[in-house]
């Protein structure tokens, strides 16, 4: 058996550069008896439940976050020092800063998030675990899902806790704590779902930090409008379940759509 | 020579297919856009209310449509090289965003431009333009994106996810943005409303919207010819072509 | 035609006119290849002639220009799962994490491929890494990173093994060990196809395939 290819250098006289591709065919007497027998169906050694490999692999990012807190905490420096720019810019007026509290600390949160993604794939993208992961058995969704929630928990729940501290110094509306964090809690994990497949986009760029908020923020805008809105509502005494609904349908839509853009943006990442 | 034409024909094919198309859609685009802007901007009467500032209006919402359409059609073809494979959407997609991208920014500047005698300022928060501004940060992503990968094949690919999950998120941010404005503006501002017109407005109108999809057909196809090309420069009958041109 | 593909019929692993194209270079065209139990395949070629492209085209990771690659006469993308479940790849990178130890890496790298991870700690001792069992490996050196990938060599019971340089930064010893592995391998029915600078030395060298991949430089450009 000769197999025979030909390749050509780049935009060459294709047709004359034939290069003889021999394979030296070996006679492999084959003694294929003792030794321990390879599976060849799809057998695997253990069970490959959704739930094992979802664990497994949010206990690794978790493993890793712990050993590594800065990922965790500079975000959430940022969040702060972010917020606290605001009040120096504009003033120490109570009235004006609980007016626009909603929004500085929607904002500041998006930043902060957009400032986090990029640990989401980026060093497993570089030291090859990623293609592991791809590899795997498991379906990707579920390994993208954990990874995403890892990435929720490390991030998004620490800017949850400190909200309501910020939302003192920018003298938000009292009434409006509850529906801050409400949204904070229904929207976050939103950003982290959308935000995941801006940087499953762009891991594979040198420079994509720039160019994934240039990607991810437009598509934020739904989140903090209605969020916004709930919180400023919520001021008035008024009730917000219907903004609330809204951002759980953005949560939900985006629960089952994003991990697929997801896997299909890392296929191309790693490609 | 034969062996590498069969499995590439489907580039060459489409290549001269729309050579043969781009005179005739440049023609028509010609005819209906000297017609309809001729009609709309010197003989249509002027707007009762608005006076003459009213005919930015012929280009403004044929613009505005064409930004929404042409992002659609990427949509469509993002989703047809993605299911099928068909590496020459990915091409047409690549084609258009661009274009997508100017016509949108054509809206926007004729829309603050309608804006100044209208409301005496070159922007406001108004629902359709914010749309569009928006639209417009999803084309130029879209376009960063593709120009990122030095791969065409990748960068097509990524750019393909990156539409259709745009395209997903564009009812949603437009109904949110609608709500937005609804919630914060109250009754202040009219908004770039759809009059009701009357028929010596509405020609002229329907002429420039031909024209202008005719054009955007004219620039597409242009572009979609230069892809094609790039994307297959090794190829035999690319390299004919260059030679056949040089030696004229 | 040899006996073993004869006794065989379903090659592990085939490719039909495969096409690859790395930035506008024609790196191969039209390879077909076909990879039968039993074999143990090298390939071969300078630098930049694409056969880290191919062996990741091979394993599905990336996508040809053209061409199709099949799974026992199954197309790769109609049996993902089912594919990924007998494959393992050894790609240029580890996927070594820094911030675990080196048992907690091979740990997850074995579960994540449906192993148990009772024996990890022997299948260290193979490749001389006992006594580095819990150190982070962040403070571990790139061939001990290496090593700790190659670990999961000792316990694998997958057919089709695709190994990209596994004898970059590993010691004489090492190697001689791997390639005792990969001649047990091949004769429990297995195949390898892997990529090296160096020659094979234990392996008899009419046991081996090899896929000679070696582009032209051409200069006259028009």
């Amino acid at each position: 058996m000769t197999l025979k290819a030909q390749s050509t250098h780049e935009t060459e006289n294709i047709v004359g550069k034939i290069d003889k591709i021999l394979i030296d065919e070996a006679l492999i007497e084959s003694t294929a008896n003792d030794s321990s027998p390879l599976i060849s169906s799809a057998q695997p050694l253990q069970p490959l439940s959704y739930r094992h490999a979802f664990m497994l692999v949010l206990k690794r990012d978790l493993t890793i976050a712990m050993r590594h807190k800065d990922d965790m905490i500079n975000p959430l420096l940022f969040f702060v020092i972010v917020v606290t720019l605001f009040p120096l810019g504009i003033g120490p007026e109570a009235q004006t800063l609980s007016r626009i509290a909603p929004g500085i600390i929607w904002v500041a949160a998006l930043l902060a998030t957009l400032l986090s993604l990029d640990r989401l794939f980026k060093s497993d993208h570089h030291d090859g675990s990623l293609e592991q992961m791809l590899l795997s058995p498991h379906p990707i969704f579920i390994l993208v899902l954990a990874k995403i929630f890892a990435h929720w928990l490390i991030t998004g729940l620490p800017l949850i806790l400190i909200a309501p501290l910020l939302a003192v110094l920018l003298h938000l509306d009292e009434n409006s704590y509850t529906a801050l964090l409400l949204t904070l809690l229904l929207g976050t994990p939103v950003l982290s779902l959308l935000g995941a497949v801006g940087v499953a986009l762009t891991v594979g760029i040198k420079k994509g930090g720039v160019l994934l908020s240039l990607l991810v923020l437009p598509l934020y805008i739904p989140v903090l409008i209605f969020a916004t809105s709930a919180i400023d509502t919520a001021a008035l005494g008024l009730p917000y379940s219907g903004q609330l609904a809204i951002i759980a349908a953005l949560f939900f839509g985006s629960l089952t759509l994003a991990p697929f853009a997801v896997g299909a943006a890392l296929k191309v990442s790693t490609n | 020579m034969w062996k590498w034409l069969h499995p590439y024909a489907n580039p060459e094919v489409s290549y001269h297919f729309t050579n043969k198309l781009l005179p005739w859609l440049s023609v028509l685009s010609a005819i209906f856009l000297s017609i309809g802007l001729v009609w709309a901007l010197l003989f249509a009467p002027a707007d009762y209310q608005q006076g003459h500032s009213f005919r930015i209006f012929y280009i403004h919402v044929p613009a505005a449509s064409l930004s929404m359409g042409i992002y659609f059609a990427m949509a469509v073809a993002a989703f047809s090289s993605l299911v099928w494979q068909l590496k020459l959407a990915d091409a047409s997609a690549a084609a258009m965003a661009p274009v997508g991208a100017s016509f949108t920014a054509i809206a926007l500047i004729t829309g603050a431009a309608w804006g100044k005698p209208m409301w005496g300022t070159w922007w406001i928060w108004d629902a359709r333009l914010t749309s569009e501004l928006i639209l417009l940060f999803l084309y130029l992503g879209v376009i960063a994106l593709h120009n990122a990968f030095e791969d065409k094949n990748l960068a097509g690919k990524a750019a393909g996810i990156l539409t259709l999950v745009g395209v997903i998120n564009i009812p949603i941010i437009k109904y949110s943005v609608d709500w937005w404005n609804t919630l914060h503006q109250g009754s202040t501002v009219s908004k770039l409303g759809k009059p009701s017109m009357s028929l010596d407005m509405l020609w002229p109108f329907i002429f420039c919207f031909i024209g202008f999809s005719l054009l955007v057909g004219v620039i597409i196809c242009l572009r979609f010819r230069n892809e094609i090309l790039a994307r297959n420069s090794i190829r035999p009958w690319v390299r004919e072509l260059v030679k056949n041109n040089s030696s004229q | 035609m040899n006996t073993l593909s004869k006794k065989n019929a379903t090659p592990l692993i085939s490719a039909k006119k495969l096409t690859c194209i790395r930035e506008e270079r024609l790196l191969f065209d039209e390879l077909s290849l076909q990879i039968n139990p039993g074999d143990i395949v090298q390939v071969e070629g300078p630098n930049g002639s694409g056969k880290t492209s191919l062996l990741r085209i091979l394993s599905g990771l990336s996508q040809p220009y053209d061409g199709k690659i099949f799974y026992k006469e199954q197309l790769i993308s109609r049996c993902r799962e089912e594919f990924h479940q007998n494959l393992l790849y050894f790609g240029h990178l580890s996927g070594v994490k820094g911030e675990m130890t080196a048992e907690e890496n091979l740990d997850f790298n074995l579960a994540l491929h449906g192993y148990n991870t009772e024996d990890s700690l022997a299948n260290l001792a193979k490749v001389n890494l006992s006594g580095f069992e819990d150190s982070l490996a962040s403070h571990l050196s790139a061939g001990q990173h290496r090593r700790i990938a190659l670990a999961r060599l000792y316990q694998s019971t997958v057919p089709i093994w695709i190994l990209d340089e596994p004898f970059t930064a590993i010691d004489k010893q090492g190697v001689a060990s791997l390639e005792q592995l990969f001649t047990l391998h091949a004769q429990r029915g297995g195949c390898v196809i892997l990529t090296t600078h160096q020659d094979l030395i234990s392996i008899k060298p009419e046991q081996i395939k090899k896929i000679t991949l070696d582009y032209s430089y051409d200069s006259a450009l028009d």
